[in-house]
């Protein structure tokens, strides 16, 4: 239990003294949001979609959380290179804490930077329908933020260097960004892209989101917070055997 | 304390350890000494729990190191050839971290972090994030944290590799002063026969996976009708330089250490 606590901390420090990588991190949906959301923002309300801030903010915290669990997971790779992860390795405790210890730190980081976002996106103008959606809203950052967690430790324990990072980049976490529903509607979308956005476990965290800050949603509350909670389940379970497969 | 059976580990066709067989008593410093890729490491890694032997019998401690896994962990304090330390985090975290990884209780962890920290001449920069150290302090830090939870064997995989004498003396100093006072037994790999000749009660040659010979620095001498160690030793294991295969691990780990120079400055 001592070591889950220990190697948790050991992340939420590690991101509370990197100011600059925090900063840096929230350019991307700094963008995104001003971007997009002010540029798309008149045709979307031309089209009977009403504000596309609204619409698009709990996309954008759905993406944030995302990339900072899944990079979290694998900076896995960067405690192989530099060599602490040896010092996890030959530790008297059983791997399945290690490897908890590290999901659950890397999911909490990405909760603090979801929280930033949504903090970000109340300054440009984003506005929760109801103050009871807020602690289910972070109920689901939650959910999303384990789920990428447990695939970041599990690509991350597969890995044996950096090399394969941009393929996870490029096909992996950009698709599971773009086919999230994060920034249009699921409604009405041609058959063969409606199926990949079903496959894709974002999207109903992104539809969580939205039932619980603004109220609508796709596929329901239940259905998301079901579907998040089983594949969290499965990929808890992947990482867990990859993490204790690795050999130094 | 450590007892090798016939033990053979192969990567695919490559056979890395040869059937090798050792003892190590308890409070003895016995040196592993070899030419790059001789099995040095891979025979640490064995020992240590990190790699899985092919085939024949291993105890440290004794226990089997695949069957008793967190016991055996438990027994041991190791250094690796390269840094392991977390170089964002302080010293003290460090140790802090280590000592509960090792289950050594809260008043305890804290007085022997104090002790050791000080003992190596760390104290003062213990609040410093270790990525600000020197290559010497490092390897002072993860000496001190491998005594921390008072192993009862030391592994140390060529542990003074890039360090300038006054800290490698100063490093053997404190090897020695702990087996004497702990009766902790050291296992040690090293390149410096100087080193091994200084420290090491026994010593055993390795050479492409095979003990080439085993007994004390006079003894190999003698074997060998050779002046100094060095010279037994290229005796044993001729004078051909051995390269090791550069994996894209190591060419990784190149470029991590260049970032980290460039760091330092």
């Amino acid at each position: 239990m001592n070591a889950i606590y220990i190697l948790w901390l050991r992340e939420v420090k590690k991101y509370g003294r990197s100011r600059v990588q925090i900063i840096a991190s929230l350019g991307q949906p700094l963008l995104y949001l001003l971007v997009l959301g002010f540029g798309l923002g008149p045709v979307y309300q031309k089209a009977g979609g009403g504000s596309y801030l609204q619409f698009m903010a709990p996309g954008i915290v759905g993406m944030a959380v995302l990339f900072t669990s899944v990079f979290s997971g694998i900076a896995l790779l960067w405690d192989r290179q530099f060599g602490f992860l040896k010092e996890t390795l030959v530790a008297p405790v059983p791997r399945i804490y290690v490897m908890i210890g590290r999901t659950l730190g890397g999911a909490t980081v990405a909760m603090l930077q979801g929280t930033l976002i949504v903090v970000v996106c109340l300054i440009a103008g984003f506005r929760p329908v109801s103050l009871i959606g807020i602690p289910l809203g972070f109920a689901f950052m939650a959910l999303i933020a384990i789920v990428f967690a447990a695939l970041g430790t599990s690509i991350g324990s597969s890995l044996q260097d950096m090399q394969g990072f941009q393929l996870i980049m490029n096909f992996l976490v950009l698709p599971i960004f773009f086919l999230s529903g994060a920034l249009f509607p699921l409604n009405n979308l041609p058959k063969a892209l409606s199926f990949v956005t079903k496959l894709d476990p974002l999207s109903y965290g992104v539809d969580g989101l939205r039932a619980a800050l603004i109220g609508a949603s796709h596929f329901g509350a239940i259905v998301d917070a079901v579907v998040l909670a089983v594949v969290a389940a499965g990929l808890l379970g992947l990482g867990a055997w990859r993490f204790s497969k690795i050999e130094i | 304390m450590i007892r090798v059976d016939g033990l053979v580990k192969k990567f695919g066709d490559f056979t890395a350890v040869d059937c090798i067989s050792f003892e190590v008593p308890k409070g003895e410093i016995f040196a592993f000494l070899g030419p790059n890729g001789a099995g040095k490491t891979t025979t640490i890694k064995i020992l240590t729990t990190l790699l899985k032997a092919t085939s024949g019998t291993v105890e440290v401690d004794g226990r089997n190191p695949t069957t008793h896994e967190n016991e055996v962990r438990q027994s041991f304090g190791i250094v690796f050839q390269d840094p392991s330390l977390d170089q964002d985090l302080t010293a003290w975290e460090n140790m802090d971290l280590h000592g509960v990884l090792y289950h050594v209780p809260g008043k305890v962890r804290r007085e022997r972090a104090e002790t050791l920290l000080k003992l190596f001449e760390l104290w003062e920069r213990k609040d410093a994030l270790v990525k600000t150290f020197s290559g010497g302090m490092r390897r002072r830090l993860e000496i001190a944290r491998g005594f921390l939870h008072t192993p009862k064997i030391l592994f140390l995989d060529e542990p003074t590799l890039g360090l300038d004498p006054q800290s490698r003396n100063q490093l053997w100093t404190h090897v020695r002063r702990q087996n004497e006072a702990d009766h902790v037994t050291v296992f040690l790999t090293t390149h410096y026969m100087d080193e091994a000749e200084r420290v090491a009660d026994r010593i055993a040659v390795i050479d492409h996976g095979k003990i080439v010979a085993i007994g004390t620095a006079d003894e190999l001498k003698q074997r060998t009708n050779a002046t100094s160690l060095e010279e037994a030793f290229l005796a044993l294991t001729g004078s051909t330089i051995r390269d090791e295969s550069a994996t894209s691990k190591d060419q990784l780990r190149q470029v991590a250490q260049m970032f980290r120079g460039g760091g330092r400055r």
